[in-house]
């Protein structure tokens, strides 16, 4: 079994090569069909090794095994966790390119292979980073994934806000991926080892920390923390998501930025956690504390956007900060809970996107205000939008709602009214924007702050304005919604995820009335909030306070670059006292 | 083995963010960040490097008559090239576009992302 990991990340590229060599002289049906069954089949293998990841899958590319414990190989690693991310990377994949059948704008020059094929690489991308075994791998997958998503963010060329955001996206991503570079450079030179299993003997038997492990271990948090769009290496995200093209939007927001936060999770499970490398209480800290400023900052500005995809990303970046939140409070039910979460995030936030997707196509805005009311004839779409902003919310039984209660329990405290209120305002806010838009409850606001991207005048991804909305587009994500409704509803499938996950028995994956509780006022919370809102704008208008917050969200690629040195820096000395009384 | 090559390594990196953070030209911008990325280079040769070694090229060499720096590293900054070039051409190709579109390269003149 083993022997299949490498075929996860070459059947995605041998797709893509196959797509751009035949692309032009192929029909649009024939090329597309072609991208789905290349990413269907990937998919299907991730599930199949998943299924038999126990005992972990070891593969030593190309047959170069380590002699003597002495290896210069390229390993592959199928574990549950990496191989569960590959799994989901890839079926939303499928989802991404079923949505975007056919209706979607054509390619530039009328190569029909050229949007699949940037699917299908950075598809193999993801599916390489979640299985890398070894650290400059990891780095050469998470950078193919990265430029791919550059890429895919500006496909639409003639868009002035795609090729900004994407280059934002581009010059930030880069950066943190060098910073990495450099901390796997100080890693090799003190262990002489890539291997992350055997850095992490190597950094053990050398004893307590010092200043080069922990500038090693700010340097390559850095890089993965930018690409889990934690504050303050979040700039980017909004920027990009919001002018992606939708299919791109629901891999970003559904697994790419999930996988810096898996990337997280893994290298300081596997490098870092060794006796006393970096004391755990150290990272604890460190994260804990950017994690809640990432939930805070990603809520409240959520709350006061009007352009909907922006109001998604910046939701996306809260509910980063949770997960955040729960890996590094380093225990196993919270990973459970984790990983249970952000299965049922992936599902509900790409479907959340693509209804986005329908409006924009449909009425060329994406903006809360230029649509009130406006889509009251789309009913379908409506109820797949209630449905998935209260599970967003952590309504039981969908998926969200179990893993969310099953961290609130974990982490304990003040965190838990954290997670309850960031939960609550997101939801709420996705509430307010489907009440006005669907329903045109309450009077059309105003004109907000100067300073805020409108979504209004945006250009339909289809090729004309569409008269009606095609299956496909709703098909997508009602079955997104569904299957993120089986992560929390059907019995075992949570315990399977934290069988997964730790490889044990997990005893408490199920709903318990305190999980169901827990679920339930945080959805309360939210309709509140969205009740509130859309009745009586006054009270909830936007305090002068924000302005500032806002001001920080310059588009500036200079701005978001020295607050990514200051970011590092406040990870350095976070750390810093564990050293020095150590 | 001196410090010397880690202190420029550091500092390379150090100097190309400090351009990137105050650039007011996209295509400068890009150019930084392939000077941060050069940073790696120094850095990884650095890391290989030992003293009185030579290339690891055995064909006109016997193995084990003397040192040889880490081909490992080398194999990894060639790597590194490839990823760099890469992304540098993407992101030409993006300031390109946005050169085109909003009829400017100064990142102080964008404003149509914010808030």
């Amino acid at each position: 079994m083993h022997h299949l990991l490498p075929v996860l990340v070459a059947v995605p590229l041998l797709g893509a090569t196959v797509l751009v060599a035949c692309g032009q002289r192929l029909p649009r049906v024939v090329a597309e069909t072609l991208g789905c069954a290349f990413a269907a089949g990937t998919a299907g293998l991730a599930i199949v090794l998943l299924l038999n990841a126990s005992p972990p899958l070891t593969e030593w590319v190309g047959g170069w095994t380590p002699v003597g414990g002495e290896s210069v190989g390229i390993v592959l690693v199928g574990v549950g966790p990496g191989l569960g991310m590959a799994a989901v990377a890839s079926l939303l994949t499928v989802a991404a390119l079923a949505y975007s059948w056919h209706y979607f704008d054509d390619a530039p020059r009328r190569h029909a292979g050229s949007f699949p094929a940037l699917m299908l690489l950075f598809q193999g991308g993801m599916c390489g980073f979640a299985i890398a075994g070894d650290l400059f791998d990891a780095f050469v997958f998470f950078e193919l994934m990265s430029v791919v998503a550059y890429a895919l963010t500006g496909h639409r060329v003639e868009e002035a806000k795609a090729v900004q955001g994407a280059l934002s996206f581009g010059v930030l991503n880069s950066l943190g991926a060098y910073a990495v570079l450099m901390g796997i450079g100080l890693l090799y030179a003190r262990t002489g080892e890539l291997t992350l299993v055997k850095i992490g003997q190597g950094l053990d038997r050398h004893g307590g920390p010092d200043a080069l492990t922990l500038t090693a271990f700010a340097l390559v948090l850095t890089g993965l923390l930018v690409k889990a769009a934690a504050v303050p290496f979040h700039f980017w995200l909004p920027d990009a998501h919001a002018v992606a093209p939708t299919p791109v939007c629901m891999l970003l927001s559904g697994v790419m930025v999930e996988l810096g936060a898996y990337g997280v999770w893994r290298i300081y499970r596997t490098v870092f956690s060794g006796l006393a490398v970096i004391p755990a209480s150290d990272l604890e800290r460190a994260l804990v504390v950017l994690s809640v400023l990432t939930a805070v900052v990603g809520a409240v500005m959520c709350w006061y956007q009007r352009h909907v995809k922006r109001l998604l990303a910046y939701s996306t970046v809260a509910h980063m900060g949770l997960f955040l939140i729960g890996i590094g409070s380093l225990s196993p039910e919270a990973d459970d809970g984790v990983a249970l979460y952000i299965l049922g995030h992936a599902g509900v936030k790409t479907a959340l996107f693509a209804c986005t997707g329908v409006l924009l196509d449909r009425y060329g805005s994406v903006d809360e205000h230029a649509l009130h009311g406006r889509a009251r004839r789309l009913r379908g779409v409506a109820v797949l939008y209630v449905v998935s902003t209260l599970s967003l919310a952590g309504l039981p039984p969908f998926g969200i709602g179990l893993g969310k209660a099953v961290l609130e329990e974990s982490v304990g405290g003040p965190l838990t009214v954290l997670f309850v209120a960031v939960s609550a305002v997101t939801a709420g806010a996705v509430l307010r924007v489907a009440t006005r838009v669907f329903f045109g409850l309450g009077t059309q606001p105003g004109d907000g702050s100067s300073y805020e991207t409108t979504g209004i005048r945006e250009e339909p991804e289809t090729r004309h304005r569409l008269s009606r909305v095609p299956d496909t587009m709703t098909a997508v994500p009602a079955v997104l919604l569904v299957a993120s409704l089986a992560v929390g509803a059907v019995p075992g499938f949570a315990a399977a995820v934290g069988h997964a996950m730790s490889g044990g028995a997990a005893p408490s994956l199920h709903w318990t009335r305190g999980r169901l509780l827990l679920g339930l006022t945080s959805t309360l919370l939210a309709l509140g909030l969205a009740t509130l809102a859309v009745t009586r704008s006054k009270p909830l208008g936007e305090p002068s306070w924000m302005a500032p917050l806002r001001r920080l969200q310059s588009g500036h690629i200079g701005d978001y670059v020295a607050w990514m040195l200051v970011g590092t820096t406040l990870l350095a000395a976070r750390a810093l006292p564990g050293i020095l009384n150590g | 083995m001196s410090v010397l090559p880690y202190l420029v390594a550091a500092w390379v990196f150090l100097v190309g963010c400090y351009g990137l953070a105050t650039s007011r030209n996209l295509i400068h911008a890009v150019g930084c960040l392939a000077v941060c990325q050069s940073a790696t280079y120094v850095l990884l040769l650095a890391v290989g490097y030992r003293d009185g070694g030579t290339a690891p090229v055995f064909s006109d060499l016997k193995p084990g008559s003397r040192p040889v720096v880490d081909p490992v590293v080398q194999a990894l900054a060639l790597t590194d090239v490839v990823v760099g070039a890469t992304v540098t051409a993407v992101l030409l190709a993006l300031v390109l576009q946005i050169s085109k579109r909003h009829g400017t390269v100064d990142p102080d003149e964008l404003s149509e992302l914010r808030g």
